[in-house]
């Protein structure tokens, strides 16, 4: 069992939970991942790890409420244990060499791309990020980008809040304006991530994203999370998260990752029924 | 007084066309009666070439003299003595080819069944000891264990006795590998692995879930770090195979790994689970071992009204036991043999629509001595199924040999042992089970579980 230290609602939707797990965060290093289970009859749900504290033992994940398992998740308190909580797991960021570059997150995307940002500057290297939300009210980790960034640009869907539009508007307007990057690193909603590789392709700059396919070991032994990169089947929680974003079948890894839709919608309704009677 | 039956007292069976619609047990073990009755078919021959048939070479006749006495703890204890495993190994063993092979009996009319009588004694003892056994005095060395399948808990549970403090670090959050994840609850019962680690615990044993060697902590750190003196590395073949044919990502296509993994570990066929699974309507299991008899008949249980083995070459050489093929077609899973698929079709959604497949035909033996599966031309035919599971085999994961320094492996990526004993390239650690054969049986992973413990025990009092 594993031990919630803390807990903070970072908008509505997202919260952020530090765990007790002192071999994680021995090993932790940006782009990696755990795997958690709630309680007993719990699934298995990969969470990339948001930032760790290797001396206090400590690893952060920040997830979004999007169905049963992190509506669960959410209903536990600091002080409170979940039942499994393993890794780190799959292959750490490649990040040495890095002189300048662009890391783009969007949504909870971001809670991804802070740890490498945050890794990127503390190796030296020039660092803008652009990150994107829906609307003003649901922005996370502003005050942590802003630390660990030369250059900030945060973009709403709606203007709410810093520039209106999507963060490929923001992207393009910096390299138009003569930014050369070394690379991009894009992580946020798949359909973001395929928009970020269309216009970094027109300019030919190295793209690199982090896949989030349905996983369940997560260790490389069953195949539920393959994707076609460069025509090559790779497991995503082994040979990734992250890979070569101009390689990767986005058409095929947004079909498999909609396959059990319509089991987690009965899913999520009957867990928040479950609740709702709780409070009853 | 000797019982001079030809043929096996039957095991009692739930009906199959019940069975094939729960996930309980299938074969429900003899009464006390039965085994009693079966146990004085023995003849107490005085070679015992029973013994030599079994991979850890368990007293044979003279456990079955107990149960023939009605002596059925006394029985259990003569088995603990070699296995630490029984009611896993009565039910899953292949004893046709191991014990009950060499078995006088069988030479005219049907073996003694062992397995049965093995499984008869480790359910009595589980049912009617809740004694904690004794736990064995500490020698003051550590030993640490790679993964909690057959070879690790067998290794495991053989240094325990003798002493060692003894920790076992597995990946997933249970322990028992393809025990619990891989072999359904209605070949193996959860509950009875369960026990069989519990044991195991009561014996000093330490299991450290959720630890993946390579990732959360790595072989050398365990030596450098932790203070073991060896290593056994029991991580299995896990890495699925697949074909390589157009379709494969399809939603839908399962490797069995997967599939069987969240029917089995994550008990996607109860209603409270959270983890789910398809349950498809037609099915097709493409691979002839008894991975594929396990996701077939599972797949029936989750409601498929067809279910098709598709295997390349023909009945005579299907790699799985014999009794799993008859389990499988009592419960009506249907057998297309000398058939190979060569598309998966998808629909508008992604979805698994159809398999192409081609009928084949046997030719010349290969390498391997079976003779080599020909494709017959323009015999294409597409099988009208909804989902598919890949069989096909698997390999040791990559993780392990990845991040261990100076580990030699082979070309198929497994660890290379000198001999029996298990020891790898590196001074202290060992290794046995498919991370050394690629994929094979419980009961030979259990043997090479319980040499490495042999071994090690050996190089740890040599170095004194």
């Amino acid at each position: 069992m594993y031990k919630i230290l803390r807990k903070a609602e970072l908008n509505p939707t997202v919260t952020l939970m530090d765990i007790e797990a002192p071999h994680v965060a021995r090993k932790a290093e940006p782009g990696q991942f755990i795997i958690l289970r709630v309680d007993e009859n719990g699934e298995r749900i990969p969470l990339t790890i948001a930032d760790y504290d290797r001396e206090k033992g400590v690893v952060t994940i920040i997830y979004q409420i999007v169905g049963a398992t992190t509506a669960k998740l959410n209903h536990k308190e600091a002080g409170d244990y979940i039942q499994d909580f393993v890794g780190p797991l799959g292959t750490p960021s490649h990040l040495e060499g890095l002189k300048k570059v662009a890391v783009v997150g969007g949504g909870v995307g971001c809670a991804i791309a802070y740890p490498v940002a945050k890794k990127l500057h503390s190796m030296g290297c020039e660092v803008h990020t652009i990150v994107g939300f829906r609307s003003k009210d649901i922005v996370i980790l502003e005050d942590e980008f802003k630390a660990v960034s030369d250059k900030m640009i945060m973009m709403t869907d709606d203007g709410t809040y810093g520039v209106k539009g999507l963060v490929t508007q923001g992207l393009e307007e910096l390299i138009l304006a003569g930014e050369k990057y070394d690379e991009v690193i894009a992580i946020g909603p798949v359909i973001m991530m395929k928009f970020v590789c269309q216009v970094t392709k027109k300019y030919d700059i190295k793209t690199v994203i982090s896949m989030n396919p349905i996983m369940i070991d997560g260790t490389g032994m069953c195949g539920g999370c393959r994707l076609t990169v460069g025509g090559e089947t790779k497991f995503a929680c082994v040979d990734g998260p992250e890979f070569d974003g101009h390689q990767v079948d986005f058409a095929e890894a947004m079909s498999r990752g909609a396959m059990y839709k319509p089991f987690e919608k009965e899913r999520y309704d009957e867990t928040c029924n479950l609740f709702k009677k709780e409070v009853q | 007084m000797a019982n001079m039956s030809l043929v096996k007292n039957k095991m009692p069976e739930q009906d199959p066309n019940v069975r094939n619609k729960n996930f309980n047990e299938v074969a429900l073990g003899y009464t006390a009666e039965q085994a009693v009755d079966e146990a004085q078919r023995c003849l107490h021959c005085k070679k015992k070439p029973c013994v030599q048939g079994c991979p850890v070479n368990i007293k044979i006749p003279e456990f079955i003299a107990k149960v023939a006495e009605g002596d059925f703890e006394g029985a259990y204890q003569v088995i603990n003595e070699d296995s630490s495993l029984p009611a896993v190994c009565g039910r899953v063993c292949p004893q046709e080819s191991q014990c009950e092979k060499y078995c006088v009996r069988g030479v005219k009319g049907e073996p003694v069944a062992i397995g049965r009588l093995e499984r008869f004694v480790a359910d009595y003892h589980n049912a009617n000891c809740s004694e904690a056994p004794a736990k064995p005095e500490q020698n003051g060395h550590k030993v640490a264990i790679v993964g909690a399948g057959p070879a690790g808990l067998t290794c495991a549970g053989d240094l325990a006795k003798m002493g060692y403090a003894v920790t076992i670090y597995e990946a997933l959050h249970l322990a028992g590998g393809v025990l619990v994840y891989g072999i359904p609850e209605f070949r193996l019962p959860k509950a009875i692995v369960q026990k069989e680690v519990d044991t195991l615990k009561e014996l000093g044993v330490k299991v450290e879930t959720n630890m993946v060697v390579g990732r959360s902590i790595s072989v050398d750190e365990l030596m450098e770090e932790e203070g073991f003196e060896a290593v056994f590395i029991g991580s299995g073949a896990g890495l699925p195979s697949f074909m390589k044919i157009p379709g494969e990502n399809l939603k839908a296509v399962y490797s069995a790994n997967e599939f069987l993994t969240r029917v089995n570990l994550m008990k996607a066929y109860k209603d409270g689970s959270d983890t789910p699974v398809m349950h498809a309507k037609r099915v097709a299991v493409v691979g002839g071992g008894n991975v594929a008899m396990d996701a077939a008949r599972s797949a029936k249980r989750l409601g498929a009204e067809e279910v098709y083995i598709v295997y390349r070459r023909s009945e005579a050489e299907l790699p799985a036991r014999a009794e799993e093929v008859e389990h499988a077609k009592e419960e009506g899973i249907i057998f297309k043999l000398l058939t190979a698929p060569t598309e998966i079709i998808g629909n508008d959604e992604g979805f698994v629509a159809g398999m192409n497949c081609i009928q084949m035909e046997l030719g010349e033996p290969d390498a391997s001595g079976r003779r080599r599966p020909v494709k017959i031309d323009g015999s294409d035919f597409k099988l009208d199924v909804d989902c598919v599971i890949m069989a096909i085999g698997t390999s040791p994961n990559p993780l392990i040999r990845n991040t261990t320094k100076g580990l030699e492996t082979n070309r198929h990526g497994c660890i290379v042992t000198n001999g029996d004993d298990g020891l790898t390239s590196r001074e202290g650690v060992y290794a046995g089970g498919d991370a050394v054969t690629g994929a094979a049986t419980v009961i030979l992973a259990m043997g090479a579980g319980k040499s490495a413990a042999a071994a090690i025990d050996q190089y740890i009092k040599g170095k004194k």
